[in-house]
């Protein structure tokens, strides 16, 4: 039926609200960071992988008001344009809704390569609003982020899968 | 008898619907914000929420710090000591010699009738993190309304200028950095006395003087600093370095190149400039150029 490999489906536990939001505040922290330099430049915009990631596995728990507050957020933190980052997190969320069913079907490099065209859409729609505001291109690096978070991905997916998972009974054998 | 849809299918408006309704909010923050700032109060509230976490994020780089100054050598503060035991004594010749130097100078102003020069207060505060936008080049520093800063206020180190406060959140202030793409500092060349204007590139460590005629004496390793003409820096704090100098004919304007004096990347610990004393108001333009005009005409 499908040409690419499927990955098996595992079963896991119902995620818990306040898992959620821990992972929610996590990607804030590393968002704050100081960052500097070519680190800077390199580090992935962290709230976006995770309310992508959410979108994608849990798309009733998390919804664009949630993306839309984070973006917020993001926006005042980073002194950047009221509304920029919020802009760019409900389009992430818009996708991974739309995209939950197929994403989740595919093995980890095809998820990879749904990853990397939406967090570059996000970066462009950011670049948009600030060249309208008069800003200059900030030059290739600036994409680099996207790349690096993408590579993050199938680190990420393990990591948040971790808490779902059953404990193996030590009755059963 | 109204036929409604059970619990389980009622998801309100699609996806599509609702991304528009938050693309519309989000343009009208945009807007608001970039053409006409209205939501100061808005991003006030905000930044408040945000505060504990901005504070948690930059507390183990601070903490790793702390760790590091523990666990200084021996030898090393033993030469730190002696270093700053030259320089002290360096330090108090010259400033007893300036103080001589204050007396000198105040007698003379007195005799000129000079307004005197008030030294300006600061407030001493620290970098929390530099933020993340590749657009622009602004830091935030952990002292806000709370401490007595408001926008405008201008920062420095302890080598120069490094920028002026944009934003002020009650515990937090954001500040643009003179390297930012549009800010602009009046600046003054130590050696020749010609008075330009500074502006950032966007580009870390560079610095450019724009519209300066070809024939103006400028050279490489001239010293910039504040002219304090814009009531926004005080005059005379170290702003930057010409690194290089281009005369084409072919353009109207030389092309000089600086570099920042200060460390406008590097370092955590800066000082904000207290309120400047007023700058006496502007004339009130006099319709000079009418009755010349009239002259002319006739």
């Amino acid at each position: 039926m499908a040409a690419g490999p499927m990955s098996p489906q595992e079963l896991l536990l119902p995620v818990r609200p306040g898992f959620i939001v821990f992972t929610l505040i996590t990607a804030l922290l590393c968002n704050l960071l100081p960052w500097s330099g070519w680190a800077m430049w390199l580090a992935p915009d962290f709230v976006a992988l995770i309310v992508l990631y959410w979108c994608i596995h849990e798309p009733r728990k998390i919804g664009f008001l949630t993306a839309w507050c984070l973006g917020l957020l993001m926006d005042i933190a980073d002194g950047s344009l009221f509304g920029q980052h919020a802009m760019a997190y409900i389009i992430l969320a818009y996708a991974g809704m739309v995209l939950h069913r197929r994403v989740q079907r595919f093995a980890m490099t095809q998820q990879i390569l749904h990853v990397i065209p939406l967090l570059l859409l996000i970066d462009l729609v950011v670049l948009l609003v600030r060249a309208l505001s008069g800003a200059d291109f900030p030059g290739y690096a600036y994409f680099l982020g996207s790349l690096s978070g993408a590579a993050l991905w199938p680190v990420l997916t393990q990591l948040l899968k971790l808490p779902q998972r059953p404990r193996p009974d030590p009755d059963r054998v | 008898m109204e036929h409604t849809p059970p619990p389980l299918f009622r998801t309100g408006p699609t996806p599509l619907a609702r991304l528009m309704i938050f693309a519309m909010l989000s343009t009208v923050l945009l807007i608001a914000d970039a053409r006409f700032n209205y939501l100061s109060t808005l991003r006030q509230i905000i930044a408040v929420i945000v505060y504990p976490l901005q504070r948690l994020a930059a507390a183990p780089a601070a903490m790793g710090g702390r760790i590091a100054d523990f666990f200084v050598s021996h030898s090393s503060l033993r030469s730190d000591n002696q270093r700053l035991t030259g320089q002290n004594l360096e330090l108090a010749t010259a400033a007893q010699r300036t103080e001589a130097l204050v007396k000198e100078n105040a007698h003379l102003r007195g005799l000129l009738g000079a307004r005197e020069q008030v030294p300006v207060p600061s407030i001493a505060a620290e970098i929390l993190y530099a933020a993340r936008d590749p657009f622009a080049r602004k830091v935030m520093i952990d002292r806000g309304l709370q401490h007595d800063i408001e926008a405008g206020r201008p920062v420095v180190d302890h080598v120069g200028i490094i920028g002026q406060v944009t934003r002020a959140y009650p515990w937090l202030s954001e500040v643009t950095l003179i390297t930012d793409k549009g800010h602009l500092v009046p600046v003054l060349n130590v050696r020749s006395g010609l008075r330009a204007v500074l502006a950032g590139t966007g580009d870390d460590g560079k610095l450019e003087l724009r519209f300066i005629p070809l024939t103006a004496d400028f050279q490489i390793g001239d010293k910039l600093v504040t002219s304090g003409i814009d009531g926004i820096y005080p005059p005379g704090l170290p702003v930057a370095e010409v690194t290089q100098v281009e005369r084409n004919t072919a353009y109207l304007f030389a092309g000089i190149a600086c570099k920042p004096l200060a460390g406008v990347n590097a370092g955590t610990q800066v000082l904000v400039l207290g309120p400047l004393p007023a700058l006496p108001e502007r004339p009130v333009d006099t319709p000079a150029t009418a009755p010349a005009k009239k002259k002319g005409k006739s």
